[in-house]
């Protein structure tokens, strides 16, 4: 193997065997769907968009998605904080649970939710003889969404929170601050950096969510057909150039949340 | 964890503690400053009511669910051909897809962290290619692969001439999760090669190139932990690919059906039992795969980021 490792010829092949495999792995796909899009010029693409099924499609997920990650910012900090700073019985194994819904297949997710909120749950009876809906309208799917990007928010913040210095909170409470005061001022401000890119995640996450949403949704159009279930829909309908400008519209979307990340987590390390 | 002796609310030995947030608070406000205050006593509860609405709850309803009809019911829609069937096309795809991740992951890494052939430019250039799956849908995902290679292509074609199937196919579901899964262990690898840094390898191959005597004495060694943990994070994401897998397969029964999306057809066809009971089996091999996760991390002594 080392002999063969040596050799010139075989460290060329070996090199451009792996930037191909990258490229058609990744590159190739990606500036497929973005071609298809745009297979009929502009004009197509801007008549796909503005059918009103898939503009809504799009409108509702970017709506419920921005309510999931508001709700995960709330119980994410919470959590992490908990978690870091108290002890108290179980702990360790809220901590492990932590990642669950990372490795819970997104379809068994769904249908969890499913079961636990459906009609026939106690909680669905309870919601039903209040006049309310759960499953199948757009409470089941933030739920959907909320349990598949729990984890974002605490796993962004707890690193923050460990290498912490607590002189800073010390001072502090030294020069008489309340405790409100401090974590307003001292403590919020050291997690925000992992609270925005946690979020960011977890929205780009709930804007692709498909498996957990589609079996909860009930998928009516124009109401609670999100659009990773609109773009699926029109694939199996046979409508490639209409799935692939929904596509492209969230694909753009997701690109410039990542690069958002990218972005503060650069400049944090550059400070 | 560092961090520890500073929140022993009973370690005497360290005179640090009584300046942590909640209890430095405490000290001037209670007068016993061993006993929890009400704030951190509600926000413990408030944790723990989070954890239980949102993950126990719903693990616990999907046990009830399965065995709603008794143990025999269950065991009967779980031995159903489809459904062995269906956990035997997962199995094998989640095999392959490994084995690959592992090779050109490794690789990959290596070259990403070590390469010095690569310029800057190309450097940076790969490393956001990398991450590119992680924004991409996994329904997108499933699409660009029915674009580029579906029947009605001319490289789906081509490929039909030469008698290989890949959409609605098993080489079209590998090449799903492939694409799903292609970054999670490069994420692992990368942070521990570049942690170890290069004095140990260089002491190693001071006379020759990097080699295969150096990646097996002296690389490997420090990066498996990271492997390792990759390599959990790769099997729980192809076990659960759905998404990608659907669209991709083409949903067969019987031929390329998986575990995920024949609980899907189950629970469209309103047969809840046994949906249930397949996604049971499925939820203890994510319990097991996040057990194995946990040991991971505590060997390769790293905090719970990923």
């Amino acid at each position: 193997m080392n002999a063969v490792l040596r050799y010139r010829g075989a460290l060329w092949g070996f090199r451009t065997t792996l930037l191909l495999y990258v490229f058609l792995l990744v590159v190739v796909p990606l500036g497929g769907i973005y071609a298809q899009s745009f297979y009929g010029g502009w004009s197509t693409f801007v008549d796909s968009l503005m059918e009103p099924l898939a503009w809504q499609s799009v409108a509702l997920t970017f709506r419920l998605a921005i309510i999931a990650t508001a709700i995960n910012v709330v119980i994410g900090t919470l959590s992490a904080w908990v978690l870091h700073r108290y002890r108290f019985v179980g702990r360790t194994w809220l901590n492990s649970l932590v990642d669950l819904p990372f490795a819970l297949p997104t379809a068994v997710g769904g249908l969890m939710i499913l079961l636990l909120l459906g009609p026939g749950s106690f909680v669905g009876r309870l919601a039903e003889s209040m006049g309310w809906r759960i499953v199948f309208a757009e409470p089941a799917i933030v739920a959907a969404m909320v349990f598949v990007t729990f984890p974002f928010v605490i796993r962004a913040v707890q690193p923050l929170l460990e290498e912490a210095d607590l002189s800073e909170e010390e001072a502090s409470y030294t020069l008489g601050a309340s405790r409100m005061y401090t974590f307003i001022r001292v403590t919020l401000p050291r997690m925000r950096p992992g609270i925005v890119s946690g979020a960011m995640l977890a929205f780009s996450r709930a804007m692709a969510e498909f498996g957990a949403v589609v079996l909860v949704a009930g998928n009516i159009p124009g109401k609670t057909l999100v659009a990773s279930v609109y773009i699926f829909g029109e694939i199996e309908s046979d409508h490639p150039q209409s799935a692939a400008v929904v596509s492209v519209l969230l694909l753009t979307l997701s690109f410039i949340v990542l690069w958002a990340i990218h972005w503060i987590q650069n400049r944090r390390k550059s400070s | 964890m560092k961090h520890t002796p500073y929140h022993q609310p009973n370690s005497s030995e360290e005179p640090h503690q009584v300046l942590t947030a909640s209890q430095s608070s405490a000290a001037v406000h209670d007068p016993h400053p061993h006993s929890r205050s009400k704030l951190q006593l509600l926000l413990i509860i408030l944790t723990y009511a989070v954890f239980i609405t949102l993950l126990i709850a719903p693990l616990l309803q999907m046990l009830l669910g399965a065995f709603q009809g008794g143990w025999g019911s269950a065991l009967a829609s779980l031995l159903r051909p489809e459904s062995l069937h269906a956990l035997g096309v997962t199995a094998a795809v989640v095999g392959v897809v490994t084995l690959l991740n592992v090779v050109f992951g490794v690789w990959l890494s290596i070259v990403l962290v070590r390469g010095g052939w690569l310029n800057g430019f190309v450097r940076r250039l790969l490393n956001a290619i990398i991450d590119l799956p992680f924004a991409v849908s996994p329904i997108i995902g499933g699409f660009m692969i029915v674009l580029l290679l579906g029947p009605q292509t001319i490289m789906g074609t081509l490929f039909a001439n030469m008698g290989v199937q890949i959409v609605y196919a098993f080489p079209g579901m590998v090449l799903a999760t492939l694409f799903v899964t292609f970054p999670l262990l490069i994420r692992e690898v990368v942070p521990v090669l570049q942690e170890i840094g290069t004095q140990q390898e260089e002491a190693a191959s001071m006379l020759g190139a990097y080699d295969w005597t150096t990646f097996w004495k002296v690389t490997w060694p420090s990066i498996r932990w990271g492997v390792l943990y990759g390599v959990v994070l790769t099997i729980a994401r192809s076990l659960g690919e759905f998404g990608a897998i659907l669209v991709v397969s083409g949903n067969v029964m019987n031929k390329t059906q998986t575990a995920t999306t024949l609980v899907y057809q189950d629970v469209e066809n309103f047969n809840i039992t046994a949906a249930s009971s397949l996604a049971l089996v499925l939820v203890f091999s994510s319990i097991i795969l996040l057990l194995v996760m946990e040991w991971a991390k505590r060997h390769a002594g790293r905090k719970g980021v990923h």
